[in-house]
């Protein structure tokens, strides 16, 4: 419980004492480049095989012949919308731009690169973290849209390729029974999911003590505390917004 | 002037710091010297305000450092110039960056007039032709070096350096200390050195103040360093092979 305190202390750190905003629009164009740029291959690989493998296993499934095959891309759709796009793209991310956070942070702390800058003054927490969240508030939801298309890309090309569902029948599994709602469900989760991301990776960085090994103990945890949150919320989003 | 009385400090039930009281004066290089693990980091984290010790005042100038409002805190910081132990260069940042980046976080200086001054700080430290240079390209004393133009680059009242020496060659080691020397007289800077570095204390310490298990032994002098009667100064002192009396 304490440390869920700290951790709520460490947020309320993040916007007091702020720099000038100018000091910050540099920094989070960088940080969107490191986080979203530099996450694009990853993302795009692993979405694009999620998007495949569902699809044939969802063929695989429905083996019924009176189930329309066009339901096979209604399931692609919608898991990967719903689903597989924010929590996947999130769980890698959490792998991917966490430990960077972490392990960053960690080691300027032992390396008193952070008591430089509280030493001149400047709230370190702030300085470092807040560009990291702006730019995983701005770049997780782009990853997730990028990962939805390429996931349901990936769907049709493996479905089409090895023979389970015609072009025309994922086309209109597709259009079918479309609820819009569904997009802002999973940007809205997205959202949540980059600020516990960043926050998380960037508590345990920040709060580092010791030396190498305990920088990459830090590591660790961002990553399965970040992944732990992010399945909880993932959950009580979903009951909070799509149960009637 | 630096004035600290009675500072206590605790971790745990480890009693790290037991009242320790002590003034540094302008123009002054004062050290702080002890054995590892005596408290003499944790004394100048007191200092510097990166930890809060758990009794006692540290006054600038009159100014106290630990109860005074944000903007005299923030006033005093800007005063400051430190010299950490591993120099805390950003590694993301090249030399010149690094020496520019308190202009830039704290001063309303034109972009002319920051280049300028940290091309007067390289200069001071002898290190204009690295200023391109990322710090993971540069020597340990170089980098020394980088982190006393950042911390002068304020113009500071108080510089405080964390055994400056740590890590160095015996002629880098020398080099550094005549450097913080130099700087200390040419801008009347109330200086502040924690080092257990034998030649640093014969070579620029004008005071020195002796920690052992978090209390202060002895206050004096690099003349009178060798000749003190406390036990564990000169057990100190004579650990030094060149300096022990057979």
């Amino acid at each position: 419980m304490s440390r869920l305190g700290r951790y709520f202390i460490f947020l309320g750190s993040l916007f007091r004492n702020r720099e000038k905003f100018r000091v910050y629009l540099g920094l989070v164009v960088d940080e969107c480049m490191a986080i979203g740029v530099g996450s694009i291959f990853i993302v795009a690989l692993v979405s694009s095989f999620i998007g495949a493998v569902t699809c044939v296993q969802t063929a695989y499934n429905l083996d019924n012949p009176f189930v329309p095959q066009s339901i096979i891309a209604l399931i692609v759709r919608d898991s990967t919308i719903l689903e597989l796009a924010p929590t996947i793209t999130a769980i890698v991310l959490a792998g991917k731009v966490g430990s960077n956070i972490a392990s960053q942070l960690g080691t300027m702390r032992i390396t008193e690169q952070i008591d430089a800058l509280e030493v001149m003054g400047i709230n370190s927490s702030s300085y470092l973290v807040l560009p990291k969240v702006i730019a995983s508030l701005l770049m997780f939801p782009l990853l997730v849209i990028m990962a939805a298309f390429l996931s349901i890309l990936g769907g049709y090309l493996a479905g089409t390729l090895a023979g389970v569902i015609s072009p025309n029948d994922y086309a209109a599994g597709l259009r079918l029974e479309y609820k819009p709602f569904g997009v802002t469900f999973s940007l809205i989760k997205t959202v949540v999911f980059a600020f516990l991301i960043s926050t998380i990776s960037a508590f345990q960085g920040f709060n580092v003590t010791g030396g190498a090994l305990e920088v990459g103990s830090a590591s660790t945890s961002a990553v399965t505390n970040s992944c732990i949150a992010v399945v909880a919320a993932d959950f009580i989003l979903t009951q909070l917004l799509l149960t009637e | 002037m630096i004035d600290i009385k009675n500072i206590s400090k605790t971790f745990g039930d480890r009693m790290v710091l037991q009242g320790i009281s002590g003034e540094f004066k302008p123009g002054d290089t004062s050290l702080i010297i002890g054995t590892s693990g005596t408290g003499k980091s944790v004394l100048l984290k007191c200092m510097i305000g990166l930890v809060k010790p758990d009794a006692g005042e540290v006054l600038y100038d009159g100014r106290n450092f630990l109860t005074g409002n944000d903007e005299d805190i923030k006033n005093i910081r800007r005063e400051m110039g430190v010299l950490f132990q591993g120099s805390a260069l950003f590694d993301s940042k090249s030399v010149r960056d690094n020496v520019r980046f308190p202009l830039d976080m704290l001063t309303g200086m034109s972009s002319s007039e920051k280049d300028d001054r940290v091309q007067v700080c390289l200069q001071r430290v002898g290190l204009e032709e690295a200023a391109d240079l990322m710090p993971s390209e540069i020597s340990g004393g170089m980098k020394k070096r980088v982190g006393i133009a950042r911390a002068i680059v304020m113009n500071p009242k108080y510089l405080f350096c964390d055994e400056p020496n740590s890590g160095l060659d015996p002629l880098t080691s020398i080099k550094i200390d005549q450097l913080i020397r130099e700087i200390t007289d040419e801008f009347k800077i109330t200086t502040v050195v924690i080092t257990h570095d034998m030649n640093s204390m014969m070579e620029i310490g004008e005071k020195i103040m002796f920690l052992s298990q978090g209390k202060k032994l002895w206050e004096g002098n690099s003349d009178s360093l060798t000749h003190s009667d406390v036990k564990e100064l000169n057990e100190f002192v004579y650990a030094n092979k060149l300096l022990r009396k057979e």
